[in-house]
């Protein structure tokens, strides 16, 4: 079978709307991200957060009820997936750092209802919170500059500054869409974030590869033609794999449980964002700052590397 | 033509039995079981099992049996219920001497558990059980140490006479204040002789002379990470109290340490018995009471106490203390005189009194009694009650060899034991305060489920792709269906050598790796496509596919591979999981993709004619 044949789309063509588009995105993302900020999880904050199974439909005004007895007024509680599960979860200045005050609860919830059943309680002090959020900013600036540095010395800085340009928009366009969406922003997200930089750079040096290649090997060809033919040249595989992971991602999102879910979630995104942007970003950034096949000749004594399989 | 030397086919051939082979203990699951094992670390006496045995029958606790396993008696279940209740019932049956300790038994079989091969460790989300990072006051370990100094030295001083205006810990050192340059020369001599590695810094104030006695940098880092060895072994000590079979704690960045207890749910429990305070004491032994006599009778002489030591033989000890455990600075093991010791040091005051009393008591043995405090729940007229319990043990009877004073040697152990006691004595008597900074603990029902949907995600998503590289790639996509079973055969493999903790986000990293892996199969046939479009021959097309595809596979991997790298050096816990099993993913699935069909391949296609290709 084979969806895609020999293809002749113009993609550089539409680069002048992309580029309007990706900008609306990163304005609205970072717009968004500003005014709303991140819906952090207590990975993040500091605080309590409880699991529990209920057997039958819990009833959350009821629950709340309890609690605010109890003197625990602020805490958030809403249904986990199903409508008898609940995730109580309490800041930390309500916690006043008490890794006790899971049990406390526990015991109010089963005065009510002897049969609810504790999955979790997680307990997380707001230095440890404070670390992680410093740790993970860290984390997400040091990948940026150690593959940048690869992609530096692998292809020539035009290239580099276009793969980086898409690096940086996959990113803020995922985190725009956890602060658009406020889906719960925990560890397991950031892992995800950065999982995305990986794999949006994969996609992007497929791309650059083959322009590589075609840059060489077509010598007398213009830069835009020869951008358009190496596009079309590799659609079907980036197609192919974006497909197959966006499949696998999916299972994830629908069988994993709703504590990966999240996790899914910016892996979706963010390999969605990511294939779009290696074409888009990477490729039509390196075009407007006038690729040439001197660039990319290479240099007299190297390619080592490349010969193998 | 397309064939590989004969080595590199061999080369496949191993890789692939070899991950089958270290894959393979975890097709067989595992049971919920007990351990049972002696406090001293001897066999179980011979009749034990069948006394476990009958005492499962009489509570009709259904079990899949109780087995001997290296002197140890391991008792497998079908539900962790069970497990729970039976261990409940071990625990109050065996009397002390025993412990026994929730675990997760490997049905694996025999001949494979003979060559070591092991399946998977599940992590805590995927097996439940309660997580602490409890952080160690490391200032206050200093501002200890400080006080110590303070009034060593202020004792020190009035001992030679000096007489001083003040000495005061504060901001991080010891500030002695003397009246002139005379008091200053002797005072700093006597500082330096009590421990010549501190700095002295002198000053003039107008009025007075005053020294600022600080410790070193390396001093004061030295004394932080004693500080956390300490409570580490403290806390490993009452985990094994606890009864988990394979408990983590670890020392975590500069001052944190991670308690993992798998399969305990009582998360209130294990902290009450994590968070107890211990101390020690040195008493002369009384040598006129007969000890055994005391027990029997329940009369203890007047000016004696009776104890027990670890073996559970009473001892009569001197109601008068010589040293108690604050006035212990440091404790080690190491050997003299080709035997095994426990180097032990007293503040100032302690020393005193220790010098005094071995003057007098020479050839007299002596006790070492470790003192434990903690709380634990009682049931007292059918309600679980709280209550501060105080345990005393003899942990060692020595006999005092020599005058001494601030160090000494204690002797005649071996040097198991030695290494023991010193590890004892500073886990029980100098442990900086800790507290805890983060708590997780997961039911099992959650554990099961996570595993159940982990699972299944992995399954679907792997079904998803192998359906679909079937269909578009024909031949080559069942050859990339075969490197891609293989992958994550390998990747177990992998994981189940190397014992690192399988997680829920581990997890996810292996349905990210099912995803991706085929990204190399998919680059090289799409590019065995395009060679044959452009009029070459199956042959030709099928060596330039894996040729040229070969650099982009690389570079994509690469940079893939150094995002993972980074997950794993920033990440804690569960994203390290994910990074491990994404890094390990991408390694195994270029073997499998560019290696491993490339041998397959070449075995289908390789010696023949073609005029076409299934792809």
């Amino acid at each position: 079978m084979e969806l895609i044949k020999e293809t002749h789309i113009n993609f550089m063509a539409l680069r002048k709307g992309a580029f309007i588009m990706s900008v609306l995105l990163i304005a609205l993302s970072i717009g968004s991200i500003a005014s709303r900020g991140l819906n952090f999880g207590i990975d993040f904050t500091g605080g309590v957060l409880l699991e529990v199974g209920y057997p039958q439909s819990a009833d959350l005004p009821a629950l709340r009820d309890q609690l605010a007895k109890a003197g625990i007024e602020q805490a958030q509680v809403q249904n986990f997936g199903t409508s008898r599960d609940v995730m109580i979860r309490l800041m930390p200045d309500e916690t006043q750092n008490n890794a006790d005050v899971g049990e406390s609860i526990m015991a109010i919830l089963k005065q009510a209802t002897p049969g609810v059943e504790l999955r979790r309680v997680e307990f997380v002090g707001p230095q440890v919170g404070e670390e992680l959020t410093e740790q993970g900013s860290l984390a997400m600036l040091f990948a940026l500059i150690m593959i940048g540095g690869y992609v530096w010395a692998r292809f020539q800085w035009k290239l580099s500054a276009g793969a980086l340009a898409a690096l940086a928009h996959d990113v803020t366009i995922t985190l725009g869409f956890f602060a658009v969406t406020q889906i719960a922003f925990d560890l397991s997200v950031l892992a995800a974030v950065l999982a995305v930089i990986g794999y949006s750079l994969n996609d992007t040096i497929v791309v650059y590869d083959r322009i590589r290649e075609n840059f060489r090997g077509i010598r007398n060809g213009e830069p835009l033609e020869i951008m358009n033919v190496s596009l079309n040249q590799v659609l079907e595989r980036t197609l192919l794999t974006s497909g197959t992971t966006l499949l696998v991602l999916s299972a994830l999102f629908f069988l994993g449980g709703e504590a990966i879910r999240p996790f899914s979630v910016a892996l979706l995104v963010g390999i969605f964002v990511g294939t779009y942007s290696s074409i888009y970003v990477a490729s039509a950034l390196a075009l407007e700052l006038k690729l040439t096949l001197a660039d990319l000749m290479p240099p007299k004594k190297e390619d080592l590397v490349d010969d193998m399989p | 033509m397309n064939h590989y030397p004969w080595w590199k086919n061999l080369m496949v051939v191993l890789v692939v039995t070899l991950g089958g082979l270290l894959a393979l203990p975890n097709l067989f699951g595992e049971d919920p079981a007990i351990q049972i094992a002696r406090d001293d670390y001897q066999p179980l006496a011979e009749g034990t099992v069948t006394r476990i045995r009958e005492m499962m029958q009489r509570e009709q606790l259904v079990n899949r049996g109780v087995f001997d396993e290296d002197g140890r008696a391991l008792v497998r279940f079908e539900n962790v219920e069970t497990q729970l209740k039976a261990h409940d019932l071990l625990k109050s049956e065996m009397g002390s001497g025993y412990s026994s300790a929730l675990a997760m038994a490997p049905r694996t079989p025999m001949w494979l558990r003979a060559i070591g091969l092991r399946p998977m460790s599940l992590g805590l989300d995927l097996r439940g059980g309660v997580h602490f990072l409890y952080e160690v006051d490391v200032k206050g370990t200093v501002n200890q140490t400080l006080e110590r100094y303070e009034s060593d030295f202020k004792q020190l001083l009035r001992k030679e006479d000096v007489r001083y205006v003040r000495v005061r810990q504060q901001d991080g050192l010891v500030e002695v204040v003397l009246r002139d340059q005379a008091d200053a020369e002797t005072a700093r001599d006597i500082i330096e002789d009590a421990d010549p590695e501190l700095q002295i810094i002198e000053s003039d104030d107008g009025e007075n002379v005053v020294l600022k006695v600080s410790m070193t940098e390396q001093q004061i880092k030295q004394r932080q990470d004693f500080a956390i060895e300490q409570n580490i072994t403290t806390l490993r000590n009452r985990v094994n109290e606890i009864g988990v079979a394979e408990p983590v704690v670890q020392r975590q960045g500069l001052d944190r340490i991670v308690v993992q207890l798998p399969g305990v749910q009582d998360s209130t429990r294990a902290k009450k018995v994590l968070g107890a305070t211990a101390t020690l004491e040195f008493r002369l032994v009384d040598q006129e009471g007969d000890p055994y006599q005391a027990k029997r009778s329940g009369r203890v002489p007047l000016n004696a106490i009776l104890l027990e030591n670890r073996q559970g033989q009473p001892v009569l000890l001197k109601r008068d203390t010589i040293v108690t455990g604050d006035q212990l600075t440091d404790a080690s093991s190491g050997f003299s005189e080709g035997s095994a010791v426990v180097k032990v040091r007293l503040d100032a005051k302690g020393a005193r009194k220790m010098l005094e009393t071995t003057k007098r008591n020479l050839d007299k043995p002596m006790g070492v009694v470790f003192i434990e405090k903690k709380r634990e729940m009682v049931e007292r007229e059918g309600e679980q009650v709280e209550v501060d319990v105080t345990e005393r043990t003899v942990i060692n009877v020595a006999t005092i060899r020599g005058v001494f004073s601030s160090t000494f040697q204690i002797e005649g152990l071996t040097p198991f034991e030695s290494r023991d006691l010193a590890l004892l004595l500073r886990a029980g008597s100098l442990a900086a305060p800790i507290y805890i900074v983060e708590e997780r603990t997961i039911g099992p029902s959650l554990g099961q489920a996570n595993i159940d949907q982990g699972f299944n995600a992995v399954a679907a998503g792997f079904l998803v792709v192998v359906l679909f590289m079937a269909i578009y790639f024909k031949v080559f996509g069942l050859i990339a269906n075969l490197a891609l079973m293989m992958n994550v055969v390998l990747l177990v493999a992998l994981l189940s050598l190397l014992q690192a903790s399988l997680t829920l986000p581990g997890i996810a990293g292996i349905v990210l790796t099912v995803g991706m892996a085929v990204d190399a199969n998919v680059l090289i046939f799409a590019r065995i496509r395009e060679e044959l479009r452009d009029g070459n021959t199956p042959q030709a097309a099928i060596h330039a596919g894996y040729d040229k595809a070969f650099s982009s596979i690389a570079d994509a991997n690469v940079t893939t591979l150094i995002a993972s790298v980074i997950l794993f050096a920033f990440g804690t816990g569960p994203i390290k999981g994910f990074a491990v099993t994404l890094s390990l993913g991408i390694i195994t699935s270029m073997f499998t993709a560019i290696v491993g069909t490339r041998a397959v391949v070449n075995l289908v296609f390789g010696r023949r004619k073609l005029k076409s290709l299934a792809i």
